[in-house]
């Protein structure tokens, strides 16, 4: 499956890029899954999307749980708490 | 109803002309506007960026706006906000609600601003003597949405 990444703000700065296309491998299937994929990555990736990390994470653009599941194509994203207002 | 996220400022007696054009059944409108502050969390703030997520924003903003009409008898609802770069004394949001009577246009209105603050992709980053920092989301923006309890 493939998906649309995306990073906002302190996260987006913290990995160095706003996004990217991911080609999944199987057994990801959630939202948190991804996370832990980009995780594995280590280095910046594993301390910028460390569990202790507060990150908020939208699919196709509506807020979602990391048990969210994934479907092909979907645009995944992930930011810390929003400060807007 | 309209939400607009843009760089622009806006004029607020203009678009408060514009909510309630050829509507004489309003008799309330209650805004909310937020201005930059030049002091946060103890620092001199110079400049801040505000960052969005554009698309989900709008979605966001639109959602919240839906919601507030289910809850109350209102007539209409604007918000706007904006993003880019902005200095103390700037205008950076605006929600407006008319109804035909106060009441349920100030409690729109202000569960409209809970909302966004806690629900909506906006960021700030701001320009401080120290140097650049996000600013971090506040606990007292979630315990002033979490007052509106969830429709039944």
């Amino acid at each position: 499956m493939q998906i649309q990444l995306k990073f906002f703000a302190s996260l987006r700065e913290a990995v160095g890029t706003s996004g990217e296309t991911l080609t999944l491998p199987a057994e990801i299937r959630s939202a948190g899954d991804v996370r832990a994929f980009l995780q594995s990555r280590g280095g910046v990736w594993a301390e910028a999307l460390a569990e202790g990390k507060s990150l908020r994470i939208a699919c196709n653009q509506q807020m979602v749980d990391a048990n969210a599941p994934l479907s092909e194509g979907c645009e995944l994203a992930f930011f810390p708490p929003v400060t807007g207002g | 109803m309209a939400v607009r996220v843009q760089t622009a400022d806006f004029d607020l007696t203009t678009e408060l002309a514009q909510l309630r054009a050829n509507t004489p059944k309003v008799g309330a409108v209650v805004t909310f506007l937020g201005t930059v502050r030049d002091l946060n969390e103890g620092e001199h703030v110079a400049e801040m960026e505000l960052e969005h997520y554009p698309g989900m924003t709008e979605k966001s903003l639109e959602d919240i706006v839906h919601q507030a009409k289910a809850r109350w008898d209102i007539f209409d609802a604007l918000v706007i906000h904006r993003v880019g770069p902005l200095k103390p004394l700037d205008q950076i949001v605006l929600v407006a609600v008319t109804s035909a009577h106060r009441g349920e246009a100030f409690d729109a209105c202000e569960f409209i601003i809970d909302y966004l603050k806690t629900e909506a992709p906006f960021w700030k980053k701001e320009q401080t003597p120290a140097g650049a920092r996000w600013v971090d989301a506040r606990v007292s923006d979630d315990e002033a949405m979490a007052k509106w309890a969830p429709l039944s």
